[in-house]
């Protein structure tokens, strides 16, 4: 029930804002459908896998890069694009993941904030794509079909599509033998491997999955900005999607959705709407949102650990 | 079945397997035991596969598994329950089995098929289950089992993998003697179905199941055989059945 009011407002949002003149926030609202995307991706890795990723912004920008090389080489078509992205995000997913996953808690998260940064550091001198000015796009993906992506509406439909396949792809996986597995193996590894299981390598495919999602998360980002540059690997934006994923709900399947919708919609209205006695009392605050984003953030750790999702949902996690 | 042969472990500077040689033949419940820190967990981590030996042989079936990894040497059949209990707390005591059976039963790459259609994963957990006494306690979460139906549905998840030699390590550990007794009870009852090497501090327990034991000092096996054997050894009683009893 929730489920179909949810779909019907993503579905009329579009048609609302745009008789009612706010067109403008058509483009934000598919920037969050983005990144719910990547937050939905990572929440596979750390809701679902028990891995706490500190480098997710690596297989976004790898996504990023590739697309908007690829288009600016001649492959204009999102449907050689695309796919290319994903595939480039989900080979150095493998890599790294191979590497990192012979490590255990901190030092996970350490390698692959490691990694990241050294993606990081790779675009940066990618002096034939921008170097650290980075990459303009002409225009967005060339979708066929007498399709144009470079319309808002188009590009919301084609980013909700996404979106939504990704999260009924992630109730299938979880409700499946995999996702089984994998919940196993993050409530207790060491059981998993005793029973049977190759922890390691579900743990790796765990992380090549998501890291394919969010390297089309990141086609999706550079397509819809026509600009790419080494910002979208950073290791700030890695932590950024750690905060939608917590922020949402860790290892709920609607975690990154409300995680990314909570955390943009957040700072947009810090940006945009200067609340008057907050003003008065401290004239520059605006210049700080990310203080705001983090006392929320500490309030929802403390008062629904749960997350968002968490508070929606009827039963508790023991 | 199984063969031992010159396994060593070291931790800094400690031998916490100093040449440790030992067989178990099929069928038979085989004990070991020894005082503490003589190495028995960490013979069991090693045979499972938890943990690698540093040098010696280890041999299952016929084939040498000393470089297997553990989920293998599970595939293989041989499983092993753990001293401290290990089990999926958040899950129901089916979901628990049902996980084992799921390990067991083809391959889990599926990422589309929901599990609950899956019947025949449920009826045999639940036939696990009832066979280790957790037969009216399959929806309850394993977090809020008492302790004792915890090792229970430990020894269910080592089942539930379809061993052919399953290592027990202490499987009455922290159990009343009623508790106990019924352990005791549900080992008793694998005699014959699967082989088993079994860890215990509790020598009636031991004396009572083992067809043969072998006792486990320093790192080394100094002494296997039958029961009356193993009474009547003056070395074993001089380290360790004298001091205990």
């Amino acid at each position: 029930m929730r489920i179909a009011f949810l779909i019907l407002f993503a579905v009329a949002l579009p048609i609302v804002l745009n008789s009612t003149d706010q067109a403008f926030y058509l483009s934000f609202a598919s920037r969050i459908l983005i990144y719910a995307l990547a937050a939905t991706s990572l929440n596979l890795v750390l809701g679902y896998g028990g891995m706490v990723s500190f480098g997710h912004a690596a297989f976004v920008g790898t996504g990023a890069y590739v697309a908007s090389i690829a288009y600016v080489e001649g492959l204009a078509s999102a449907w050689i694009g695309w796919p290319l992205a994903v595939a480039a995000a989900a080979l150095a997913a493998l890599v790294i993941g191979a590497l990192s996953l012979r490590t255990r808690g901190v030092y996970f998260i350490m390698i692959t904030l490691a990694f990241a940064q050294m993606m990081y550091y790779l675009v940066n001198s990618m002096k034939a794509y921008g170097g650290d000015e980075g990459l303009t796009l002409p225009a967005r993906a060339d979708i066929g079909f007498g399709l144009d992506l470079g319309d808002d509406v188009t590009f919301y439909y084609a980013a909700l599509c996404f979106l939504a396949l990704a999260i009924f792809s992630l109730h299938r996986l979880a409700n499946a033998r995999f996702g089984r597995a994998l919940l196993a193996i993050r409530e207790n590894e060491a059981r998993a491997e005793a029973i049977g299981y190759p922890v390691q390598r579900y743990k790796l495919v765990a992380f090549v999955i998501a890291g394919a999602a969010a390297g089309l998360a990141g086609a999706l980002l550079a397509s819809h900005g026509k600009y790419v540059n080494p910002n979208i690997l950073h290791w700030t934006q890695s932590g950024t999607l750690l905060v939608m994923v917590i922020l949402g709900g860790v290892g709920r399947l609607w975690g990154g959705v409300l995680g990314a919708a909570a955390l943009l919609g957040l700072e947009h209205l810090m940006a945009e709407h200067r609340i008057g006695w907050l003003a008065a009392l401290l004239p520059d605050y605006q210049q700080h949102a990310s203080l705001g984003v983090g006392l929320v953030l500490l309030a929802v750790v403390l008062f629904a650990p749960q997350g968002i999702a968490g508070l929606f949902s009827r039963q508790r996690h023991a | 079945m199984l063969e031992v042969s010159n396994l060593r472990k070291r931790f800094g500077g400690v031998a916490a397997s100093d040449g440790v040689s030992l067989e178990v033949r099929e069928g038979e419940v085989h004990a070991l035991i020894g005082p503490n820190g003589a190495g028995k967990t960490t013979l069991i981590a090693q045979l499972s596969g938890s943990i690698a030996a540093d040098d010696g042989r280890i041999s299952f079936l016929g084939n040498d598994v000393t470089r297997l990894e553990q989920h293998s040497r599970v595939k293989a059949g041989l499983a092993r329950s753990f001293q401290v209990t290990s089990i999926f707390r958040g899950f129901s005591v089916l979901d628990n089995l049902a996980l084992a059976v799921q390990a067991r039963s083809g391959s889990s790459l599926s990422f589309w098929r929901p599990v609950a259609a899956e019947r025949a994963l449920f009826d045999e957990a639940r036939a696990i289950a009832a066979d280790v006494g957790l037969g009216e306690r399959i929806d309850t979460p394993a977090a809020r089992l008492a302790h004792g139906e915890q090792r229970a549905l430990e020894l269910g998840l080592a089942l539930a993998t379809r061993p052919r030699l399953v290592l027990l390590d202490e499987p009455t550990a922290g159990m009343g003697p009623e508790e106990s007794r019924r352990m005791i009870d549900l080992v008793e009852r694998l005699r014959g179905r699967l082989t088993v090497l079994l860890v215990e501090h509790d020598m009636d327990a031991v004396f009572r199941l083992a067809d043969r034991i072998s006792v486990l000092v320093a790192g080394r096996v100094i002494a296997t055989g039958t029961p009356q054997e193993i009474r009547r050894n003056a070395e074993v009683r001089r380290a360790y059945l004298g001091e205990a009893a």
